[in-house]
Order: C-alpha cells, then structure tokens, then sequence
C-alpha cells in the first residue's frame, strides 16, 4: 500500500499547477466561459509545448506519461477550473483512437494530437442524454463498401474547435465506430450555450458518405470499446471534481479566517469549522476514491467496480463541497463577481457528464 | 501508489483467515454477530477471552511491537489485515483497549519494569484492560476530571468516580487518568496515568445497561484505592501526554468500515433470502459500498502514515468518524430494509439475522460518541488538520 506520487507524477503536478496559475487567471476563466468555442489557440500552444497534450498517449506515438499523470494534471486543471477542449481532445479522443485504432490510424492521429494540432471530439450521446448503448441510433448504413451516416448527436463536446469527430452509430452489426474529418461537407453544427461553460454541441450529420478507412475498430464492436473509455472518462471526471473540491475548500477557509462577525473570524465558530470538516472529509475521500480507480486503470486491473463507486460518491461529495463553500461565503459566493459560481457550475456539469451518481449507484447495485 | 497489499500480507490475510475458520466461534459465526454487539451474546466473555488467548497465542497481539518485549516489528499493516479478518469472521478476541490503547502508552512511555511486568499479558490476550477517563461532570472535556490521586509515601491514595467504563466488570487491569495536581494551569498539566490491579481494595464497579439491553458500561468508584508508584506511566503530572500519544492508536483500532461491510453483506444476504430488498433499498445500498469504501481507503491511508512512521492527528479523527458513523449508516438500513421484522427482539424466533438487525441498530447509537464523540472528531479535524482557530 503507498499513497505518495512518485517522482515524475510530483514532476506533473508541479508543472500543472505552474503552468495554470503562470497561464490562466481569473480574467481568463471569465472569457473561456463566455466564448463561444473556449479554446484559446496561443494557450493551447503553450500546453502543447510543455507536453501536456501528450499526456497518456504512448510513445512511439509522440506522447509522454501514462494515465496517472494525466489525472494528476486533470486535479490541477480542476483547482483552476480550467475551461478548455483539453479534456475533450486528450482524455476522450486520444482514449478512443488508443483503444481502437489500427497502426496506420494511430500514427495519423495520435503524433498531431500530442503535438497539439489537432482536437478529435467524441459524438456519442443523442437525445435521450444517456451514456448507454440503446441510447445510439444514428444510422451507418453499407453502400458498396462507404458507409453513409445521416442523424443527429447532442451534447457533442468542443465539436467547434475539433479537427475530427469519433461519431457512434448503429449499423446492422450493432454499434460502430467512425472517424470522420469534421470540416467535410454535410455536417451542421450549432453550439448548445451551457452554464457551465463546457462548450456542448448539437452535431447533425446529413448524408456524410466515408470509406473504410474511417472505420475505429470492427463494425458492432464499438460499445466494448466505448466502455473502456468511458471508465477512463469518468474517473477523469473525478479527478476534475477532487481539484475543484479542493479549491473551493481553500477559498472557503481563507473567507472564514478573514470574515469578521461578533468579533472573532467566522471560522472560529463551531458551526463553520464543522462545515469545513466535513468539506476536507469530502475532498480527501473523494481523492482516494479516484486515485485509486486510477491506479487500476493504469495498472491494468480490473476497475468498473472502483470507477462507479468513484463516480457516484466524488459527484455527490463535490455537490456538498460547493453547497457549504457557498453557505460560508455568504452573499458574495452567490455573485458573478465572486469565483465561486463557476466552479459550482463546472462540478455539476462533472457529475452529469458519462453518467451522474444514480447511474453509477445503479452500477453498484447490479454488480 | 499502490492499492494492493503485499504478497506477503496476502499470505498473513489467508492465514489469519484459515485460522479463524477452524478456530473461531462457529456459533458466533451462524448468528453473524457484530464485534459491537458481542456482549449481546450468552457467555460472551468466556468466548472474547478464550479468542483473546488463541489470538495472543499465535503472536497476532503483538505483530508490530519491537521483537525485544516479544513483537515481530511488522507493519501495522498487519494489525488491519487482523481485524479485517476478525470482521469478516464474526470473530471476538481482539481486545483493543489492551492492545491498541494500554500497550502502546506502556511501550511509548512506560519504564522499562512496567513494560517487561504487563506486555506479556497483553501480548498472550490473558490480562485484559479497561481505560478509566470519562467521569460524570466531565464527558468531551476531558482535561478538567476530578478523581484525586493524593500522594501517601510510596503510593497514591485514589478517590473518585470513573463513568462509561467499558468491560470494567471483568478487566483485569484499568488505566486510569487522575488528577494529581488541583492547582495546575492549565488543567491538564495536573493529570497523571496510573495503572491499576482491579482487585485492589477500594474498588467498585456498578453495571449501566445501554439503550440495546446490553452491559458494556460500567460506573466504577474508587474508595481509598492505593496504587503504588512504580505504577505510573512516565511522570507524575504527565498523564495528559501519554493519553494524547496514544489516542490516535485507539481512534485508528477499530475497523468501523469493516465491521459496516460485513454487517451491510449480512443485510443483504438475509433480506435477498427472505425477497425484502426493493429498488430503493438497492440504490441505498450502493450509496453504503461507496460510503463504506471511503472509510475504507481514509482508514489505509493513516496506516500508510503509521507505517512510515508519520505523525497522524487529524486523519484518525477522520478514520474514526468516517468508520463508526458507517456502522450506523448500515444499522439504520437494516432497519430500514427489514421494516417490521428489523425491529424484532432477539429472543424472537421471527427475528433476521438472529435478531442482531435491531441490536446493531441501537447499539449503533453510541458509535458517535465512543473514543471521542464525532463533534469533538470535527473540532479536530477543522483546528489541526485546516488550521482554523479556536474560540477562546
């Protein structure tokens, strides 16, 4: 049993939390969120030349790491509360590509994306929001050996900074996996205005024919894939949630050592203290719980089990986090000038995203 | 990082489970009874001890002493991979107020007389204790208790009341905080750790029943007991500091989240057999697992922490409250699950799990105020662990 990061995972962490607090401020947090497409191009740069859009892709790709680097930097970037098409490009996309890919797809997506040239997008929900296969049914239908995609996605992340898009549709083997370059002819996309900031979009896909070569996978395998990453992708989320947390824990407590009230600094009173216990309880679990899963998922072991209990219990945590964060501010947490709000929102955008905590409770129940 | 044990504490885990499997209680382990709830069992004490002396025969109450008073210096690792067993196995045995609490403050800061005259027993599970701390007027606030330990010659002459004193009414032993000095300030520079035969004259021990019909507690009065000097741990005056030692060792010894999980696989065990668990009942029970696996992992956490010989504070304020807290979490659904049935006694031949549903649920009641109430647990953690300051 250890629970200290080595040395290159101390290495990344530093280098995170340099970066964000060197790269992004508060200022900067405001205009992400209220862009439309969040991605900053002279920012995205920047990360890709210290490697962190490298992060978990193998080497001989390009990439530097392995998981649990990524999920140290991904606590950083939640403490930052860092808006950007990173999650999308390095966690989903790369993921899929890793999981899927033949070589030659491999080498022609994985060096640009590690270089920082290129974003790929995952389209998988549709309108009923669920992360579960029956939920895909987009249309992939055989013509000669193209396939011809027409229907509609939602809630398709960063789809206006994205090269390429993984689209899941239903094909008569079952559900099958595309690769498609996003700036071809037939498709039509409208961002969804969040407000959390993720940039969300709808996808439609009108008559978009490809060849076999865009294929991820064999046709009808594309869920047992689906949901390797989806694991990965949620306790990503987790460790999103667990640097958020810890944020609005630290803000908590320098509030309640400044704010005066009946002569002593609120966070002299019971009442307050006892809040912020239970807050770092919170965070701490909530910490375990991810690197845990992490650690599985990295180590090659089995992990559904680890990665549900994560997801169900670091959603509901962070949602008690942000409420207490919020009750100890006061009036000013509830404010747009305040920091606060944002990451509340971008917690609860976590915690629906790959499925919220009654989905993964359910998991739970049923293993 | 690693979230695994080692091959090695593996190869202890299977051991110790072999063991308790041919060893331990089989009846104990029909009835599945919970570690909290043993002295709801016919002849309980005859069976905790005679596990207590099994255990203590094979080396396990002294895994991670110093070889030279007869430990085998393993990590306490160990020690958790005993209990987890333990938990699992419905099993007693595991005195922890001997064990985690008395032998650690004798072996910290005991003289070397203290320590070669009580560890064997300790070690061979033959001598057990009971700690005398709480008092009537003096509950949390522990620094200001009252009974006096008035110097005479070579001894002290002890008078006063001792509450809450669990198993008093057959330890072999106390440790005993008393005041030794009225005038100190502040107060708990007065405070002195005595260790005291409970056949010494002078002694009364008086049963109170918890809310579960069950005898835990006692009141334990003291009458001119005189304790010779040779008896005090580290100095006089100095018992507030050997307490504070060892309190996180007794905050981190019982594995709330394992003695949870094995009553949460009970509950559902019994209500799937008898058709009780509904969709609800499911989604709670999840919400269990991960709360159960929180505890779990704050629980290693500190062990690691102990394990390298780190400072814990906070943290096993944390694995306590997060532990014991689970336990009556679980409790409470069981009661929940089985409705009707969950509140039947356990003389009742209708009653599941042999009736254990509705005595682990009230004897669940105390979990929050044992070895430190959870409000105190907060305090801590909020003033040590995030610094805040204290309202004066």
């Amino acid at each position: 049993m250890d629970f200290a990061l080595n040395e290159q995972q101390e290495m990344m962490q530093t280098l995170a939390r340099d970066f964000l607090s060197d790269e992004y401020n508060d200022k900067m947090l405001k205009t992400t969120v209220e862009d439309e497409t969040g991605n900053m191009p002279e920012l995205w740069q920047k990360l890709a030349e210290v490697n962190l859009t490298g992060l978990a892709i193998p080497e001989e790709y390009g990439g530097v790491g392995d998981f649990l680097d990524l999920i140290v930097v991904l606590e950083e970037m939640g403490r930052a509360c860092f808006i950007s098409p990173y999650f999308t490009g390095v966690v989903l996309g790369a993921s899929v590509i890793i999981e899927t890919g033949s070589e030659e797809q491999k080498q022609k997506y994985l060096p640009a994306i590690a270089e920082g040239k290129s974003i790929v997008t995952l389209a998988l929900t549709e309108e009923t929001g669920n992360y579960t296969p029956d939920a895909v049914s987009l249309k992939a239908e055989l013509k000669g050996s193209n396939y011809v995609l027409n229907g509609r996605k939602l809630f398709v992340p960063d789809a206006l900074s994205a090269d390429y898009i993984i689209c899941a549709t239903r094909t008569k083997e079952g559900i099958t996996l595309f690769i498609i370059d996003i700036n071809i002819d037939g498709f039509s996309i409208t961002p969804l205005k969040t407000v959390s900031g993720d940039k969300q979009c709808e996808v439609c896909l009108n008559d978009i024919e490809v060849g076999p070569d865009s294929l991820l996978g064999e046709a009808g395998t594309g869920w047992t894939y689906l949901e390797k990453v989806l694991q990965k992708a949620n306790v990503a989320r987790c460790a999103e949630m667990v640097g958020l947390s810890q944020q609005a824990l630290n803000i908590s407590l320098d509030y309640a050592r400044e704010r005066m009230a009946f002569g002593h600094p609120i966070g002299a009173f019971q009442s307050i203290q006892h809040r912020c216990a239970d807050m770092l309880m919170d965070v701490d679990g909530s910490r375990f719980l991810t690197y845990q899963a992490a650690w599985r998922i990295n180590e090659c072991l089995s992990a559904a089990r680890e990665a549900a209990i994560a997801k169900a219990w670091v959603s509901q945590a962070s949602k008690r986090v942000m409420n207490s964060a919020h009750q100890i501010h006061g009036a000013i947490g509830f404010t747009q000038d305040h920091i606060l709000h944002y990451y509340t929102k971008k917690a609860r955008f976590n915690e629906f995203s790959f499925g919220d905590a009654a989905f993964h409770l359910e998991k739970i129940g049923t293993q | 990082m690693d979230f695994l044990f080692s091959p090695e504490e593996e190869a202890f885990r299977e051991e110790v489970a072999d063991f308790l499997e041919k060893e331990g209680p089989k009846e104990w382990h029909k009835k599945k009874v919970s570690f909290f709830d043993m002295s709801g069992q016919e002849n309980w004490i005859a069976v905790h001890r005679d596990m207590s002396q099994k255990l203590g025969a094979r080396g396990w109450l002294s895994l991670h002493w110093p070889k030279e008073y007869g430990g085998q210096e393993l990590s306490p690792f160990y020690r958790l991979i005993l209990r987890e067993e333990l938990a699992k196995h419905h099993c007693p045995g595991y005195h922890s107020l001997s064990v985690d609490f008395v032998a650690p403050a004798i072996l910290l800061k005991g003289s070397e007389e203290l320590k070669k005259r009580h560890l064997p027993g300790i070690a061979s599970g033959k001598v057990m204790w009971c700690e005398g701390l709480s008092e009537p007027g003096h509950g949390s606030d522990m620094a200001a208790l009252e009974t006096y330990a008035k110097e005479d010659g070579d001894s002290y002459v002890v008078n006063g009341q001792k509450i809450w004193t669990t198993y008093a009414h057959f330890a072999d032993w106390m440790f005993l905080l008393a005041r030794t000095d009225r005038q100190a300030q502040p107060n708990y520079r007065g405070l002195t750790f005595f260790l005291v035969d409970m056949k010494t004259p002078g002694i009364t021990v008086n049963p109170i029943i918890n809310m579960a019909g069950h005898h835990d507690f006692n009141e334990v009065f003291f009458d001119d007991v005189r304790i010779p000097k040779e008896n005090i741990v580290d100095s006089v005056n100095r018992g507030w500091y050997v307490t504070m030692a060892v309190l996180d060792s007794e905050r981190t010894s019982d594995l709330g989240y394992a003695i949870a999980s094995t009553l949460l696989d009970d509950i559902v065990a019994g209500a799937r057999e008898m058709g009780m668990l509904d969709s609800g009942d499911k989604v709670r029970m999840a919400e269990l697992i991960a709360e159960c696996e929180v505890a779990r992992l704050t629980h290693y956490h500190v062990t690691y922490m102990q394990a390298q010989g780190k400072d814990t504070s906070y943290e096993a304020a944390m694995c306590k409250l997060l532990g014991f807290e689970s336990i009556q979490h679980v409790a409470e659904f069981g009661l929940k699950v089985f409705r009707n049935y969950g509140l039947l006694s356990d003389t009742s031949p209708m009653a599941p799990l042999y009736g254990r549903i509705s005595s682990c649920y009230l004897r669940s009641f105390g979990h929050s105020m044992e070895a430190g109430t959870s409000e105190i647990d907060r305090d801590i953690i909020a003033q040590r662990g995030l610094g805040l300051p204290r309202l004066r």
